[in-house]
């Protein structure tokens, strides 16, 4: 098994718009997979289904982890919590009136809630509660200090310039201590060093903490520096999959990314 | 003089009432959106649950009057905790997700239903109970003016801000109230870091239940008379007292809940009792008019 994600005919109509159209794709352990295609071609469609927010009309979504998840029949919340799926959007959904470090804090609350004992002793500030939150803490300020933010843990995070608050966004997702890392856009609005600073972030993640990665992103320079496996959609139907190099050259996505002659 | 002490006394203890029961309506607006205009009635089921609680026990004629009083207590917010989740459980949560306007009829609903429940199971009659914490400290005696801090209005203010502080320590401190927060800000989302959003929304009428349940207690402690009715013009004034403070915000329903004490007492105290709601709801018109989003609530501002 060492395919973390398979996708097998996942079919997705709304009334009678067909938004994906019997794709199937895997993606490897401990490997960047990108999805990319057209706007409106269903990228995030895909992503919406393997976070529970759309039940799929047709198909499968196995996670394999320690067991193997069908995700595509469980709840929204329960695919972070026990398949351990992490997400982030195009647009930015920091909690912008909790601090970066409480942002940080916030998606640890399961393994909190545990070592509270449902907030009781977080009341009485027993030892193993707060033993719990330091080490929160400390796993928040680890991911601070990659990012190199650790100065600026106790302002709003919507005070944040905004090519921080993705990679705040990013940490976030981590510190929720996912297997599959589904990133929404990462790269959209950032300049080209912070691009740069985004693709040493993810292949950190990669590498130092063995998490697979599915990235949905038009930043070709993003897309082709670190991806090891390229699927492309058009029109909610997978077109082509395989290595950048081998998809950069592939005629259908020429086609339809710049249209025919 | 004197007498303008003695009205800040009774202002703040019939703020404290309000600000209780206003906590209630502006967290289940800043989580979900809705104003539960049924609230006033889970008060009101609150205040019935301590009368009978009271009478079963046997309170203010038995020897231990505190621990009495705590039994009392945790009675109203036990059983009033259970009609606050059932509530949202029956009532609420099969339709989150639909059109705004359905949540507000649902509430509206479940209001008249509260209210008719305990008319025929309690009877429509108005229920009186004798003084149970009598006497307090006087003091500035002027001839025939006094001021006095009844006993009665200290313990009322005392356990407010027990309550507040046990309440606002949770919400900034423990893992529960930063879930609350999270779910404030953005539901969506919060799902995504699993969090348990329908459990949190639940422990969020639960302890808006509660509180508005120690408010009954207080309030048939210090009016001695219910009926079943009281839940509908004191919701709505402590839901004058959350917009005033600027709803979705606790600080702003607690300062809300003071105001509206502090205005309805001293109305009533220099100008004419019979006006004292009207001027409450003035109140209300004004800062509507003037600053919608209240005291301490943010405009919103959408940055383009």
């Amino acid at each position: 098994m060492s395919n973390i994600l398979e996708i097998n005919h996942l079919t997705m109509k709304f009334g009678g718009l067909i938004a994906i159209d019997d794709v199937s794709f895997s993606v490897k352990k401990n490997s960047i997979t990108s999805l990319i295609g057209p706007n409106g071609a269903g990228k995030t469609t895909v992503f919406n289904c393997i976070t529970g927010f759309y039940k799929p009309t047709v198909g499968e979504i196995l996670l394999n982890s320690k067991k193997q998840f069908n995700l595509e029949r469980m709840n929204d919340f329960t695919i972070p919590q026990k398949a351990k799926v992490a997400r982030t959007f195009q647009n930015i959904r920091l909690f912008p009136q909790m601090t970066v470090l409480e942002n940080l804090i916030v998606a640890q609350h399961n393994k909190l809630m545990k070592a509270s004992m449902y907030t009781l002793k977080g009341l009485v500030n027993a030892k193993s509660f707060l033993n719990a939150e330091n080490e929160a803490k400390e796993l928040a300020k680890y991911w601070l200090d990659k990012i190199k933010l650790t100065d600026r843990a106790d302002i709003e995070a919507g005070n944040l310039p905004y090519g921080q608050q993705r990679k705040v966004e990013i940490c976030r997702s981590m510190c929720t201590d996912p297997i599959l890392l589904c990133l929404d856009e990462p790269a959209a609005g950032l300049n080209a060093t912070e691009s740069l600073e985004l693709n040493s972030l993810l292949e950190f993640i990669k590498n130092e903490h063995k998490i697979s990665i599915l990235l949905i992103e038009h930043d070709m320079s993003v897309v082709m520096g670190i991806s090891d496996k390229v699927v492309v959609l058009d029109y909610g139907k997978k077109i082509a999959e395989g290595m950048p190099s081998e998809v950069k050259g592939n005629p259908e996505v020429i086609k339809a990314y710049l249209g025919e002659e | 003089m004197e007498y303008f002490l003695q009205q800040l006394i009774n202002s703040l203890t019939l703020g404290s009432i309000y600000g209780l029961i206003a906590i209630g309506y502006t967290m289940v607006y800043g989580i979900i959106g809705m104003i539960n205009f049924a609230h006033g009635d889970v008060f009101m089921i609150g205040s019935f649950v301590s009368l009978i609680a009271m009478v079963l026990l046997g309170v203010g004629t038995g020897a231990f009057l505190p621990l009495a009083l705590l039994i009392v207590l945790l009675a109203a917010i036990l059983v009033t905790s259970v009609y606050g989740w059932t509530l949202e459980r029956v009532a609420y949560r099969p339709l989150r997700g639909s059109f705004r306007l359905a949540a507000l009829i649902t509430a509206l609903g479940a209001s008249i239903f509260l209210q008719n429940f305990v008319q025929v199971s309690q009877g429509a009659k108005i229920k009186p109970i004798q003084p149970i914490i009598q006497g307090g400290f006087t003091f500035f005696e002027n001839g025939s003016m006094v001021v006095s801090f009844s006993y009665l209005q200290i313990f009322i203010i005392i356990i407010t801000v027990i309550l507040l502080s046990i309440f606002s320590y949770i919400i900034s401190k423990t893992p529960l109230g930063r879930s609350q927060r999270a779910c404030e800000q953005d539901l969506t989302m919060s799902k995504l870091l699993g969090i348990n959003v329908d459990r949190t929304i639940s422990i969020t009428f639960i302890i808006g239940a509660s509180l508005a349940s120690v408010a009954g207690m207080m309030f048939v402690l210090y009016y001695g008379v219910i009926d079943f009715f009281i839940g509908f013009l004191t919701g709505i004034k402590a839901f004058t007292a959350a917009v005033l403070g600027g709803i979705g915000s606790i600080p702003g329903a607690v300062i809300g809940g003071l105001l509206i004490g502090l205005i309805e007492t001293f109305w009533s105290a220099y100008f004419t009792i019979e006006y004292k709601d009207v001027a409450v709801f003035g109140i209300l018109v004004i800062v509507l008019i003037f600053r919608p989003y209240g005291i301490l609530g943010k405009p919103e501002v959408e940055k383009v």
